[in-house]
């Protein structure tokens, strides 16, 4: 059921989710950052302002890989925020970015999810724009002869070009900005972050596996907080505890970038986790299975392909990306926010040139972890909207992030929420909260 | 159309037994999974088989990711269980409703009848979600592509190819198609 067809409480119908009366002012609870107010869920105001502060702010959103548009006039259709844009490889190799949206009356012309093009026309009036997003052609811009019609003429091309958004490529990933002045994409990321970044991406060739596309009927920082949230990992899913992939006790990391924004949830898998657990801390969580055995474990194997101590790697990079390296799956999450109370999700699954055939297999059997199907992806999705259900219907006002004190940013243990706090931290910055 | 199920030539009078005999296990097959029996899902299978539901975008570009990916009834079974056992989502119930068999192609002895033959068949599904605290929606309208061999007189699944329209998932797809 996607969020539109919800019956009990339909969203926007409580007043959480309704304007607020005029010079209403939003405040931060007076407890700081261990309380968490559910308006920055619920409120439209407040996503009109993320919008605009964050997504068409000072960030690098994530819009495409390379190896989606590896030829000149290939193109994606994508997103900046709930921004739609298009993603385009000129003659010249250099990738360019502008809005999906004709410079005459607005209509979104780009319709394919992928493509080849050597200009993009509008179906409506046929305006025609080149690969960089320059207005070429207007028919009868001069009119009909003896007729008359057409532009005045002052009428300059070069003053109706699509609206472009400033790129930059790292690795093959292609980011995306509202933004002039940006600082440089390494920069942005931190030597934190950039460090598992490059593991995934450089120097390598992706080849692309496929795509998952859903909507989440949940706020999208929610997505950010579930992976600043390794509390969660060793506690909702029976997957990781189980077979050792992410528990607590084991060597686990929650990095954080030194403004709190971008995140790296890390661990290294025990080899054997029945032997790695104390029975106290297999008594703490509910998920443990001791007898769950599966009947083909290969899917859980693990091949060291990166020169890393992590065997799970889940990177959360503001506003509107993820890298999922987990064992041997790998992809990236879109992150398309679509209201305050939904979410759009755009998986793309990848391995690299060099696998042969064994390994392809390895990572299409492995993806069952993860995806809207997937054995921890469902879950996820399960309980964000959950989350989002309990804030918007209850009365109640505020979630509480106390584990782990008041600290924000990087810790090591899996029980505490510093990461989250630290995101809120830069986000109330940011939203002038 | 999906690669490696081209239409072929094949023989008329066996073909209406052929699909009178598919929509017979699509509808013992789709009341196991309706009924929620998923201990069953696997009886359904050979031993060497392929199961996979996938969006129509990844099968028209021929990328090979599944939504659900299994190699094998091991990967059948685990998947039940994990489903059954372990997985945490809200309850719901689920129809399945099939249509529009068509045998694509027969090979083996007896025109698809003997044992060891194989034979492949496209059909129309559509699945029906309904969340307990929801209302009854489409939650995914797609097309099987299967590949069946016959063992000891009965239809196996080699190959399921389920392949949806429904790109953009509600959510998420808990249960099997």
């Amino acid at each position: 059921m996607f969020s539109a067809n919800t019956v009990i409480g339909q969203t926007g119908s409580f007043a959480k989710e309704k304007p607020r009366e005029e010079g209403h002012e939003f405040k931060w609870p007076a407890e700081g950052l261990t309380t968490v107010p559910d308006w920055i869920y619920t409120s439209p105001e407040i996503y009109e302002r993320e919008v605009e502060r964050i997504f068409h702010g000072r960030t690098w959103n994530f819009v495409a890989l390379e190896a989606e548009i590896p030829n000149p006039g290939d193109y994606k259709r994508s997103f900046v925020g709930p921004t739609p844009v298009v993603v385009s490889r000129n003659t010249d190799g250099t990738v360019h970015v502008f809005e999906n949206r004709c410079a005459h009356r607005g209509v979104e012309f780009c319709r394919q999810p992928l493509g080849n093009a050597k200009e993009f026309v509008c179906p409506y009036h046929s305006w025609s724009y080149d690969l960089v997003g320059n207005l070429q052609g207007i028919p009868f811009k001069r009119g009909v002869k003896g007729e008359g019609g057409g532009m005045p003429k002052d009428f300059k091309n070069a003053d109706h070009n699509l609206t472009k958004l400033k790129v930059t490529v790292l690795h093959g990933v292609v980011f995306a900005s509202f933004a002039e002045d940006m600082e440089p994409i390494e920069a942005y990321l931190s030597p934190e972050i950039l460090k598992d970044f490059n593991v995934v991406f450089k120097d390598r060739k992706l080849k692309i596996l496929g795509y998952y596309r859903n909507e989440l009927p949940g706020n999208w920082k929610l997505y950010h907080e579930n992976l600043k949230d390794p509390y969660h990992a060793t506690l909702l899913h029976s997957f990781l505890v189980t077979f050792g992939l992410m528990v607590a006790g084991s060597k686990n990391g929650m990095i954080a970038d030194p403004k709190g924004r971008h995140g790296t949830l890390a661990s290294a898998k025990p080899d054997n986790v029945a032997t790695a657990l104390d029975d106290e801390v297999k008594k703490e969580m509910r998920a443990y299975r001791e007898d769950f055995k599966l009947a083909d474990g290969r899917f859980l194997d693990y091949v060291r392909e990166f020169d890393s101590p992590w065997s799970v790697t889940m990177q959360t990079i503001w506003p509107n990306f993820i890298v999922q390296r987990e064992l041997n799956t790998l992809g990236i999450r879109h992150i398309v926010p679509n209201g305050p109370h939904s979410q759009i999700m755009l998986w793309t699954m990848f391995g690299y040139d060099t696998d042969d055939e064994e390994m392809t297999r390895h990572r299409l059997r492995q993806g069952n972890l993860m995806g809207p199907s997937g054995f921890l992806g469902l879950e996820d999705n399960e309980a964000i909207k959950f989350l989002q259900e309990g804030v918007r219907r209850s009365p109640s006002e505020r979630g509480v992030l106390k584990l782990g004190g008041t600290s924000t940013g990087s810790t090591n243990s899996v029980i505490d929420e510093a990461a989250i706090r630290g995101m809120y931290a830069y986000y109330r910055e940011e939203m002038g909260l | 159309m999906y690669a490696g199920y081209d239409m072929q030539a094949v023989d008329a009078k066996s073909v209406r037994e052929l699909r009178f005999e598919i929509e017979e296990f699509h509808t013992e097959y789709c009341n196991m999974l309706d009924r929620g029996a998923l201990d069953q899902w696997v009886d359904f299978f050979a031993e060497d088989s392929l199961y996979r539901i996938t969006a129509r975008e990844n099968a028209d570009a021929g990328l090979r990711v599944g939504l659900v990916y299994a190699e094998g009834r091991g990967m059948i079974r685990d998947r039940a269980f994990a489903i059954m056992h372990t997985q945490m989502f809200a309850p719901r119930y689920m129809q399945h409703f099939t249509s529009n068999v068509q045998v694509i192609s027969v090979e083996g002895p007896d025109l698809g009848l003997g044992d060891g033959s194989l034979i492949k068949a496209q059909s129309n599904y559509l699945l029906l979600q309904t969340l307990v605290d929801g209302p009854t929606t489409i939650h995914q309208s797609g097309r099987y592509y299967d590949t069946f061999v016959r063992e000891k007189g009965r239809l196996l699944i080699r190959e399921r190819q389920c392949i949806y329209d429904t790109v953009l998932i509600a959510n998420d797809l808990v249960y099997p198609v």
